[in-house]
């Protein structure tokens, strides 16, 4: 069922990118999930959709070629993230406003940049709903990119992170530089956000970053565990959405969040049914 | 005659225009276990901080293990677990190990990994509280009485020669509260790590401390355990500003 992925360039270009998001999506969602920021995702794949259409719209408009709207989508959506961080520390005691207003922001920019592109093409659709055709290989090169630095830097600050995200206060005694840390994360999920877009869409892919962890978080035992449950619950995901994709002709991300849901559901079931035996061999 | 871990010298710290503690000298041994009480609101959070490092007075001077705070850059010496500790998330998915681990973070430092000897230190603090049986069960399946425990693993895994815990028997039944006590007497006799104890149970903590400091804005009481129980109601009544009873358990 694979052979066509490894025949094609497009297709191997959108296989190696699913892999690659497959993992990083739910690595980083873990951190996400348990900092209790999982509307983050949302907020910021907003802000993305303004950056791709300021892209698209740059492209039909002026013909500019270099910033195509998976780098302006980055480019955005790091500025959310970082507009986000202004946003959360002048409204400490309301730090969950800034995700409407940043999410409204992006919302209000793409009709903007939609409407000046002169209204909804093909191409947005598949950056909202994920597509396995999209794919070039220069969004592959710098999703390679992104994922190596997204994975060197959870490598390098994982315990200040973990630590920051159990305990802040903690964290924050014990001399750890908490606002700092706390940046780079945020501006790796605006990373990854910007590189799952390309196959699950933008209303989806917070779905890639959270599904994976709800599910893991149900049967692991340890944080290390939660995140590779949640890659081994995103890799089969994505490599299911794909496969159904290309074949049903239909865009991967609604396949891929089913994948997930279902995933969830089992997993809620699984645990409810083992903890119902440990009970009665309790008794 | 024993070096002092702390000594506070006429501290003074407001928040805008609202004294918190005014004037205060304490001085802690080497050595002691210290009970630290008084009213809500009394400043016993904020003399926690500023022995932390966590705020600066606005007058008088602190120090640590002989030298000025100011320069005092030693604080893997100083183990803290705070009130909130047991308030955290109970859904989080981390071992009792990876709990414990987060106490050695910022002694491992930024840019490196832990290592073999980390692991081992891990697994000897997780011991040292009698918890050992649960060094791979996630910390939200545990008891409250156990959780504290794993508290109090976190900030004796970076081997400090001073632990303040704030108030950390809120929500623990009476029980293991005893067993609780038992174990700081433990560290403090046998593992010879001083003790800062922030606690409203009276008359559990005037049992197993051996001195006691009566703190309302300033220090009001600084003694033996035994000079603090003679006190009259009275004057524990001027120092809380209310009414107060000890209750001693018998068990």
């Amino acid at each position: 069922m694979l052979t066509h992925f490894f025949q094609y360039e497009f297709l191997q270009n959108t296989l190696y990118t699913g892999l690659l998001i497959g993992l990083i999506a739910p690595l980083l969602g873990s951190f996400v999930v348990v900092r209790r920021l999982s509307l983050i995702a949302d907020g910021l794949s907003h802000v993305a959709l303004a950056g791709i259409a300021f892209g698209l719209f740059l492209e039909k408009r002026y013909g500019v070629l270099f910033l195509t709207p998976f780098y302006s989508g980055t480019l955005f959506s790091v500025f959310g993230a970082i507009f986000i961080e202004r946003l959360r520390s002048i409204y400490h005691a309301y730090q969950e406003i800034a995700i409407p207003i940043i999410l409204s922001a992006g919302v209000g920019l793409s009709v903007i940049f939609i409407s000046l592109a002169d209204g909804f093409n093909n191409d947005l659709y598949n950056y909202l709903f994920g597509s396995v055709s999209a794919v070039s290989r220069n969004d592959l090169y710098g999703i390679i990119i992104i994922a190596t630095i997204v994975i060197v830097i959870l490598s390098i600050f994982y315990k200040e992170l973990f630590m920051l995200s159990f305990d802040e206060e903690h964290a924050k005694v014990s001399g750890i530089h908490a606002k700092r840390i706390h940046f780079l994360f945020i501006v790796l999920t605006a990373l990854v956000i910007s590189a799952s877009i390309r196959i699950v869409g933008v209303l989806l892919v917070s779905a890639l970053m959270t599904l994976p962890v709800a599910a893991s978080i149900r049967i692991a035992r340890g944080f290390k565990q939660t995140i590779l449950f949640s890659i081994m619950f995103g890799e089969l995901a994505i490599i299911i959405g794909l496969i159904s994709g290309y074949y049903l002709e239909i865009p991967p991300g609604g396949t891929i969040v089913m994948v997930l849901i279902t995933s969830l559901l089992l997993t809620i079931t699984l645990k409810r049914v083992w903890l119902n035996m440990k009970r009665k061999r309790a008794i | 005659m024993n070096k002092s871990i702390v000594q506070m010298k006429n501290i003074k710290y407001a928040y805008e225009d609202k004294m918190a503690l005014n004037n205060i000298n304490l001085t802690i041994p080497t050595g002691s276990f210290l009970g630290l009480v008084g009213p809500n609101g009394g400043g016993k959070t904020t003399l926690i901080k500023l022995i932390l490092g966590l705020i600066k007075p606005q007058q008088g001077q602190i120090s640590l293990f002989g030298q000025d705070i100011t320069e005092f850059n030693d604080w893997n010496k100083i183990g803290f677990v705070s009130q909130k500790a047991n308030s955290f998330n109970r859904g989080f998915p981390a071992t009792v190990k990876e709990v414990v681990s987060t106490g050695l973070t910022a002694q491992v430092g930024y840019f490196k990994f832990f290592n073999q000897g980390h692991r081992q230190k891990i697994i000897e603090a997780v011991d040292l509280v009698g918890m050992s049986d649960y060094l791979n069960q996630n910390i939200g399946d545990l008891s409250g009485g156990q959780q504290q425990r794993i508290f109090i693993a976190r900030a004796l895994v970076s081997d400090p020669k001073f632990l303040i815990l704030d108030e950390p028997t809120v929500g623990i039944d009476t029980e293991n509260v005893q067993k609780f006590y038992q174990l700081l007497h433990k560290l403090n006799s046998e593992q010879n790590i001083s003790l800062l104890l922030v606690s409203h149970d009276v008359g559990t903590m005037t049992k197993y401390a051996n001195g006691v400091a009566c703190l309302n804005k300033s220090i009001h009481f600084h003694g033996n355990t035994s000079d603090f129980t003679n006190l009259t109601e009275h004057q524990l009544s001027q120092f809380y500003g209310h009414d107060l009873n000890i209750v001693t358990h018998q068990h």
